[in-house]
């Protein structure tokens, strides 16, 4: 599962001189997060994700992932008073700068969320909305669109004859896939993904990790926060470590879970705390 | 394909707009209000303790310095009368009702009472008027003499049109006492009225008064269903069952009566200022009780 | 001791048998109540309800047999322009509030006016509409006039109703949006409204029952009068043009109240009675359309 270039990967990942490296695709450097009345929800991390990489974020609950994640997209923007330090940058552009389209980014940055959260509308609409936002109008390549991002989330066997029922119709798992299938429509390059399996059974589970390996063999970088650090370790090439509200350690997931050097991490992996 | 970003800039603007528009007649009426009602003090001459506290209301009569009768407590107090009046009456049965559907028998509460409560609300105040007309004047007239106008009919109408308002947020009131509170009662042993009287009731008081007061506030601006029963005399309210008036009544019939810019339209206007002094007062009273009452729950 | 605890115990339980009963019978004097109001205006009303002349006929000043055809219409007709016009301004107003409002003064501002609005009696807005409408921008008596008077008086029940039924809709439904690189604006008009739209609707109508009956409001706004209308006059200048903007119009509510005021026609309480029967059942109407069409969106909303 993991790359062979392994080695240059994990020297990449965290330069001391906190410089994002070139072939990263989104870097962050000594980012923090600061809420209403100057709670600090987050401080100084520095990460770097790569193309065709699944990289992992684990912690116990409250400790910063999912903030970090909204960081990626510009999701904490929509957050009345929330602050945001440091320097994110994707592409080798600071994604807050105002030369960035905020709107841009997010389809290029695409998030799927902890509960499935399908439109109320159906199954193709819920695809073909954002598309036609975006200025695809004609019929047949809507049509064309559906159906490939469907087929990218392997959900297009199992919803092909009642495409125009109603999103709510399907079951959570295969909700939680339309929800990847409407993301991947836009052919991001990125793609957030917030415990996306928390509120699904195991047999969902695995699909949607093996859709996870697919999308990265396309070559779309993920980054995914999870409580579980089975998944972490079945499905990741790099894995961080997220304590109270600081990135304490990051290294390919081989490593992390074999060897953690931090004591903190080494207590969550053994269990100690969760 | 137009621009996100200018797709944003055109929503917020247009939203924006409509809300100015509302916030912008808001101020105007406000002020215009102000402006006609104020002219009788400073353009007028009329003296504001005359004005405030005089009990002779006939404005085309002059008194003895020359300046118009102009004393507004007949119509003050009977506003105030009614309005008091009124909640008392409304006061057992809302909050009866109220503690009936939550406590007693939620599912009836729900399927009945509330559509029952939801159609009262919607039933003109003319309407209420016309039956107060027709069937309450008459029922006081006939067990309490007299004409049958007067304060006690006004009241009785007046509690028939405030009900649905104060049950409707009483039974928010009580439904948001939170169930640990009943729970530890009971725990306790007690009873469910007991529960009821001591923890439920207690619990929920902030918000029972704001029912009460947001009741009182619909009593006090009423104006039809009022000016039909109460009989328009502009005499303090000595009885309950004489013909009285209220600032709303005094309006209804008067304003279209008065030449504008006249010291007698003026006047009018400044009945109407207290009016709107009032709403505004009974608004700042609500949110006291709550500011005070989310203090003390926490 | 066992004694006197028992008979308390007794006690409570026969004081929670009497409150119980009490409860009961309040819950029941108020459906009684209002079962005796409708019944009351519905029967008293009757005669003239079913009667087609009285419903098309001309108001009478001084005789008997008067109509309410011309009330009749205004009513509905004022409702109309008043949703036309309150509807997309509440609409606006509302989304501005759930979706844009920024935490500073002038969002309180806003705020702050359209609850002084809400308690604002409605014979203060008639007397303002009065004031601005009728005299300061010289309408004089009008459908225009009382049209605005009656849009003031439903902006803060239409924007209260909208910012609720967008409220409620879950928020991850607007960060799906957002997340896919949609505007607030986009996510506002094709996520969350067509998902709010049974609870909308079902307060607009309720509103429009609101508006139907209303009279304090009217009275110095579109005023006392109804001209005879004559329906193929298609000259909106003209004073017997129904959809003439400019001329005043009596409405149901207001005619109930001047007919009593004035106290002169001789068939009075049999006319009253009449148009407060019909009223009525316009507003019951309304408010069982509002239900139904409320479920009915409803159902095509989760099914769909």
């Amino acid at each position: 599962m993991l790359a062979d270039n392994m080695t240059a990967v994990e020297e990449s990942i965290f330069p001391a001189g906190a410089q994002p490296v070139p072939n990263a695709i989104v870097s962050a450097v000594d980012v923090g997060v600061f809420y209403r009345e100057n709670q600090q929800a987050l401080s100084g991390v520095n990460l770097d994700f790569h193309a065709g990489r699944v990289g992992a974020l684990i912690g116990p609950s409250g400790c910063g992932k999912s903030t970090f994640l909204r960081c990626l997209n510009r999701m904490n923007s929509e957050i009345p008073h929330c602050r945001i330090t440091g320097r994110i940058e994707y592409h080798g552009k600071d994604i807050a700068s105002p030369q960035q389209n905020l709107f841009d980014l997010r389809r290029s940055i695409g998030m799927v969320f902890q509960q499935p959260n399908p439109f109320r509308m159906s199954i193709y609409n819920n695809i073909a909305l954002a598309l036609h936002r975006h200025g695809m109008r004609s019929k047949n390549e809507l049509d064309a669109a559906v159906e490939e991002s469907l087929r990218a989330a392997a959900l297009w066997d199992e919803v092909k004859g009642k495409l125009h029922g109603s999103a709510y119709a399907l079951s959570g798992g295969q909700q939680q896939r339309l929800c990847i299938a409407r993301t991947l429509a836009l052919h991001p390059d990125v793609v957030l993904m917030d415990e996306p399996c928390s509120a699904l059974d195991p047999i969902a589970t695995r699909a949607i990790e093996d859709t996870i390996r697919a999308m990265a063999q396309r070559g779309i970088c993920i980054v995914i926060v999870t409580h579980n650090m089975q998944q972490a370790a079945r499905v990741s090439d790099t894995t961080a470590f997220f304590y109270l509200g600081e990135m304490v350690e990051a290294g390919p997931t081989q490593r992390i879970f074999d060897a953690p050097s931090d004591a903190r991490l080494q207590d969550y992996i053994s269990g100690r705390f969760g | 394909m137009i621009p996100k970003r200018s797709i944003e800039r055109v929503g917020k603007l247009a939203t924006g707009a409509c809300a100015a528009v509302a916030t912008v007649l808001v101020i105007t009426l406000i002020f215009m209000v102000a402006q006609h009602g104020l002219a009788t003090f400073t353009v007028d001459g009329i003296s504001p303790s005359g004005f405030f506290f005089g009990t002779t209301w006939n404005p085309h009569q002059t008194d003895d310095a020359g300046s118009p009768l102009m004393g507004a407590l007949p119509m003050i107090a009977g506003s105030f009368a009614v309005t008091l009046l009124s909640c008392l009456f409304v006061l057992p049965f809302a909050i009866g009702s109220a503690v009936f559907v939550v406590e007693i028998a939620p599912g009836f509460g729900r399927k009945v009472l509330q559509p029952v409560v939801e159609l009262l609300v919607g039933i003109p105040s003319v309407v209420f008027g016309l039956i107060g007309l027709t069937v309450i004047v008459p029922w006081v007239r006939g067990w309490a003499g007299g004409t049958g106008y007067g304060v006690f009919s006004a009241s009785l109408v007046l509690a028939v049109m405030v009900l649905p308002t104060v049950t409707s947020l009483a039974i928010d009131a009580i439904a948001s006492v939170p169930d640990s509170y009943r729970e530890g009662s009971y725990g306790l042993g007690c009873v469910r009225w007991q529960t009821i009287w001591n923890v439920v009731l207690r619990s929920a008081a902030p918000g029972l008064m704001t029912a009460v007061i947001l009741g009182m506030t619909r009593a006090f601006g009423e104006a039809l269903a009022v000016q039909m029963v109460i009989g328009n005399a502009a005499a303090m309210p000595m009885s309950l069952f004489t013909p009285a008036t209220t600032l709303t009544s005094v309006l209804t019939m008067g304003m279209g009566n008065e030449a504008m810019g006249t010291v007698y339209n003026d006047a009018l206007w400044s009945l109407a200022l207290v009016l709107l002094l009032m709403s505004l007062a009974f608004i700042l009273i609500v949110h006291l009780i709550a500011r005070k009452g989310a203090r003390s729950n926490g | 001791m066992a004694d006197t605890v028992a008979a308390h115990i007794k006690k409570a339980r026969t004081q929670d048998r009497i409150a119980t009963g009490i409860l009961i019978a309040t819950a029941g004097v108020i459906c009684a109540l209002l079962a005796a109001i409708i019944i009351y205006i519905l029967v008293s009303g009757a005669s003239k309800v079913f009667d087609p002349a009285f419903l098309t006929g001309k108001p009478q000043q001084f005789q008997a047999g008067g109509g309410i055809g011309p009330e009749l219409f205004n009513s509905f007709y004022l409702l109309l322009l008043t949703l036309i016009i309150s509807t997309p301004l509440s609409l606006g107003a509302a989304v501005f509030l759930v979706e844009y409002a920024p935490d500073n003064v002038a969002t309180r501002t806003v705020k702050t006016a359209i609850e002084v609005l809400s308690s604002l009696p409605s014979i203060v807005v008639g007397l303002f509409g009065f004031l601005f409408f009728v005299l300061t921008l010289g309408w004089g008596f009008s459908i225009i006039s009382g049209a605005l008077a009656l849009t003031m008086f439903n902006i803060p029940i239409l924007v209260r109703v909208i910012q609720q039924a967008l409220e409620a809709v879950p928020s991850d439904q607007r960060d799906a949006g957002l997340a896919l690189g949609l505007t607030r604006w986009e996510t506002t008009v094709h996520i969350l409204i067509p998902a709010a739209i049974p609870a909308v609707v079902t307060g607009i109508i309720l509103s429009a029952g609101r508006v139907f009956g209303e009279a304090a409001a009217l009275i110095y706004t579109a005023g006392q009068s109804a001209p005879v209308l004559d329906f193929s006059n298609f000259n909106l200048a003209s004073m017997s043009c129904p959809w003439n903007i400019w001329r005043p119009a009596e409405t149901l509510a207001v005619h109930i109240w001047k007919i009593n005021s004035e106290g002169v026609v001789p068939d009075l309480t049999a006319v009253s009675n009449g148009t407060a029967a019909v009223l009525l059942l316009c507003v019951l109407a309304f408010n069982l359309l509002a239900r139904f069409l409320g479920r009915r969106l409803s159902k095509k909303l989760a099914a769909e």
